[in-house]
């Protein structure tokens, strides 16, 4: 079955940033498709390779990006609450001035319109976060 | 035509288990995870809120966060379902629908 995941919370808040990545694993396992995963709202910060959690502690941003190479998915963070959070890529940081990125590998920026085509594309769109 | 509910919030900090319980149809099926896990203890002030809904409805726990909260298994509400993360897979792929109450 095609499966889409929607994230709308920060790694680290609560926990929704890991059920979300422990149900993609599972349901890629099982031997589902995954279309893809969406960060929205404070989601985004998914998807900065900046972070540098305790050596001892799971790290949410390079789980995603594990999980992304080996199954090849499409990891994408909404534009709108990237800029606002600063999550920055090439594009964007050419786009707004900025002299840096720290878009994670196997993450891409792009627009809400890629929730609504998950939305269309999969059966099912389970959503995560608050 | 059954629908997946899941609830990710502790009914002592929000309300939204009680919206959900009020709003979804008999029949459906409700995943209580991460702080929800709480809602599916004995002796709660929402224990009937739990107790009576098993009745027409499906009750699950995710057993991975009722563990990880050090929670009993002889704390559970009788009928309420055990299911790990395939099973959490397995739930939604057997349902029409999932709506996250958050």
């Amino acid at each position: 079955m095609k499966f889409s995941i929607q994230v709308n919370e920060g790694p680290y808040q609560h926990q929704a940033s890991d059920s979300a990545y422990q149900f993609t694993k599972a349901a890629l396992e099982k031997g589902h498709e995954c279309f893809r995963v969406f960060f929205y709202h404070d989601g985004v910060l998914n998807g900065t390779r900046l972070t540098t959690p305790p050596q001892d502690d799971r790290n949410v941003v390079n789980n995603w990006t594990e999980l992304a190479e080996k199954y090849d998915l499409d990891l994408v963070v909404c534009v709108a609450a990237a800029q606002r959070r600063g999550i920055v890529d090439d594009g964007e940081a050419e786009r707004n001035g900025k002299d840096a990125t720290n878009i994670a590998p196997r993450f891409r920026i792009s627009g809400l319109g890629q929730l609504v085509e998950a939305a269309i594309q999969s059966e099912r769109l389970v959503v995560f976060g608050d | 035509m059954s629908d997946l509910h899941t609830v990710n919030k502790s009914p002592f900090e929000k309300n939204s288990l009680e919206s959900c319980l009020r709003l979804s149809k008999a029949g459906s099926a409700i995943l209580l995870y991460e702080d929800g896990v709480y809602a599916a203890l004995k002796g709660t002030a929402v224990e009937n809120m739990i107790a009576s809904a098993v009745g027409d409805k499906k009750v699950y726990v995710l057993g991975p966060d009722y563990k990880a909260r050090g929670l009993a298994d002889d704390r559970m509400i009788d009928g309420v379902e055990v299911v790990d993360y395939a099973g959490f897979v397995d739930l939604v792929e057997a349902n029409d629908k999932v709506q996250a109450w958050v």
